[in-house]
């Protein structure tokens, strides 16, 4: 299978408040393309220090990280950022989408940062709209979207510069469970239906359960590592759900 | 990331903090205005003191009889009897640095024509005064060296004398008295205003130099060929302490004065004079430009300010856009791009502002202005610059965040 991240013998060490934190201890993992990964485990576990370090916002302290082929550990500041903008996908807990734009320009934000003419950026931040279905409201704000389509949104931000990997970091910690269960449909239809890589940190197992491979993290160390042969489809849970008013499922 | 794209984002988020960004922007904008309505009263104060030099005659050299002492009294520069007609033509002849010379004796008359009469300054001189005064023709003509051989009784009048004479009536080809003897009005010169020192130099009538000694000031005992001032013209504005280099030895020479003796005359450069004024105006309108300066870069410390807590305020948005991929240069940009907006929109202000405060000052003040070009260009460059050096550290400071702490910054 293609290997889309190689980890071989990471460590990652840091200092809070003089103390020094062995976050991760010799974690060695790998992960092929087109998988859906879930990544668990409790607070201070490592889950969020493997987070960082997997999306080339923090560096390893020592052992290799191969991103697609690439050694991001010998990269300095801003070929990272440009590693995170061709390569990764990032969708946080908090949507993190900027207040008073609208939601089309919150999706060519990254488009921004390359040199894509315009009308391209345009088109493909529209395309990436109605993957996730919310092409009807590109000119709204995030004020005037509800949390689901506000995720979502962020998804079609993390989808538009067509990312080798989307790294999720608790992308439904702040939806209640049927819109969850709604996003957890877009990753899934995502990676199945284009291939896309995606990797989930949470710490809720209702939410791995959507995931093909299961990683467990304990005190900095790889715990446990499973292939769920059958994981639940989200689309079928939703059908199954009690129809609610709050959201019409575009899914 | 292309500029205009930064310029509409810089704009986007200086829109979101109306009343702060314009308030931000108002210490710029009285910088900026105070520095321009400033240097304009400078700058007018020049240009005024400029036209005043223009107004007495450009390349100007005057050469007056120096103080004599007789019977012990020592009387005042100016009154001698030491220099003569001669002196000018040989002056004209044979210094290379001196173009045209016209001598002149100058008398106070009551001058009449019908039931008007007036008291104002004779000159008489020669038909090269009026070259070497730039004085024009309103009307008529100007009197003749034939005039002047044959001490015709003709007069030209400066404006204000024509005034008080004739009224709005056009003066030329009319008898008018002066000291009782009848002269024919030959021409009106154009009006010149105030000299440097506020006299009123359209107050006088111009009359051949024979005529004048003949009719108005008397001919000197003494001297009968003496004149009161030589006007002396140099070739051009470099030749001038060339003219006065010449004129000195000849006049020496001409005089027999001895090493140890003093010069019996004057030689006097008033272009000088005025150009000590004009410099210590341009000083005064550098000084004031100054002075105003200081408020721009206080306006300038207001935009630091400003951009800090836009800066913190922004944070997670920084590491958002880190996260996405920007590079340093891109956030620095899009900061620095912020604050040179914010500073250019309150310098393009501040300059509206300040045109507007020098066009009140000179009509409310009575006091000339001048708003250049180059200060307009020069409050546009510096309020930049002062955007540019104001938002570079809060810019820096963004576009170093950490991504991590930035996303996690609540």
């Amino acid at each position: 299978m293609d290997r889309v991240i190689q980890l071989d013998h990471l460590v990652k060490n840091y200092h809070m408040g003089g103390t020094p934190v062995h976050a991760l201890k010799d974690v060695s993992l790998e992960i092929g393309r087109g998988e859906f990964v879930a990544i668990m485990g409790p607070s201070g576990s490592g889950k969020s220090t493997l987070m960082n370090i997997l999306g080339c916002l923090d560096k390893p302290t020592s052992g290799a990280y191969l991103l697609d082929g690439i050694a991001v550990g010998q990269l300095d500041r801003d070929e990272l950022a440009e590693i995170r903008n061709q390569k990764i996908g990032f969708v946080f807990q908090q949507f993190n989408l900027l207040a008073r734009t609208s939601a089309l320009e919150n999706v060519e934000l990254p488009l921004l940062y390359t040199t894509t003419p315009a009308r391209e950026r345009r088109d493909r931040s529209m395309a990436a709209l109605s993957a996730v279905g919310l092409s009807e409201r590109y000119e709204h704000y995030p004020s005037q979207l509800s949390g689901g389509q506000q995720q979502r949104v962020a998804i079609a931000r993390a989808i538009v510069t067509h990312p080798r990997i989307i790294l999720a970091d608790e992308p439904t910690g702040a939806l209640d469970s049927r819109t969850s269960i709604e996003i957890m449909a877009i990753f899934q239809r995502l990676n199945r239906e284009a291939g896309m890589t995606v990797i989930v940190v949470t710490h809720e197992p209702d939410i791995a359960a959507y995931a093909g491979r299961n990683i467990h993290f304990r005190d900095g160390r790889l715990q446990r590592d499973l292939v769920i042969a059958s994981p639940l489809d989200a689309a079928r849970e939703l059908e199954n759900l009690p129809a609610e008013e709050n959201e019409e499922v575009t899914v | 990331m292309k500029l205009l794209a930064s310029i509409r984002i810089a704009l986007r988020a200086l829109r979101v903090n109306r009343m702060r960004s314009a308030l931000t922007m108002l210490g710029i904008i009285i910088g900026v205005a105070a520095v321009i309505a400033m240097v304009a009263v400078g700058s007018g104060a020049t240009a005024r003191i400029k036209e005043q030099i223009q107004s007495i005659g450009s390349n100007l050299i005057m050469v007056l009889p120096g103080s004599i002492t007789t019977s012990g009294m020592r009387l005042g520069g100016g009154v001698g009897v030491t220099l003569t007609e001669d002196d000018g033509r040989a002056i004209a002849a044979e210094c290379p640095a001196v173009s045209l010379v016209a001598p002149t004796v100058r008398g106070g008359a009551q001058v009449m024509f019908g039931n008007n009469n007036w008291a104002t300054s004779i000159v008489g001189t020669t038909p090269d005064y009026l070259k070497i005064r730039e004085l024009s023709i309103l009307s008529g003509r100007a009197f003749t060296d034939d005039d002047v051989a044959g001490a015709g009784k003709v007069a030209l009048l400066g404006s204000t004398v024509a005034h008080n004479l004739f009224g709005d009536a056009d003066p030329v080809g009319q008898i008018m008295r002066i000291k009782n003897v009848p002269f024919t009005v030959v021409g009106e010169l154009i009006p010149k205003g105030q000299s440097p020192s506020g006299q009123d130099q359209d107050d006088v009538i111009l009359i051949p130099l024979s005529t004048a000694r003949r009719q108005v000031t008397g001919t000197s005992q003494a001297n009968a060929r003496s004149v009161g001032t030589l006007m002396v013209q140099a070739i051009g504005p470099q030749a001038m302490s060339a003219a006065e280099a010449e004129i000195r030895p000849l006049l020496r020479q001409r005089h027999r004065l001895q090493n140890d003796q003093d010069d019996d005359f004057t030689v006097r450069n008033l272009a000088e004079v005025f150009a000590a004024q004009e410099s210590s105006a341009r000083v005064m309108s550098i000084l004031l430009g100054a002075i105003a300066s200081v408020s721009l870069i206080v306006g300038g410390i207001g935009i630091m300010n400003i951009m800090l807590v836009s800066v913190t305020e922004r944070t997670r948005e920084i590491g958002l856009r880190l996260a996405i991929g920007a590079k340093t240069r891109d956030i620095l940009s899009q900061f620095l791009v912020e604050a040179v907006t914010l500073s250019l929109l309150g310098g393009v202000t501040g300059i509206a502002i300040g045109i507007g405060a020098s066009l009140l000052i000179s009509y409310l003040a009575k006091w000339s202005t001048l708003v250049s070009p180059t200060a307009i260009m020069l409050a546009f460059v510096f309020s930049g610059l002062v955007g540019i050096f104001f938002g570079y550290y809060p810019a820096r400071k963004a576009a170093l965040l950490d991504p991590i702490d930035a996303l996690r910054y609540e």
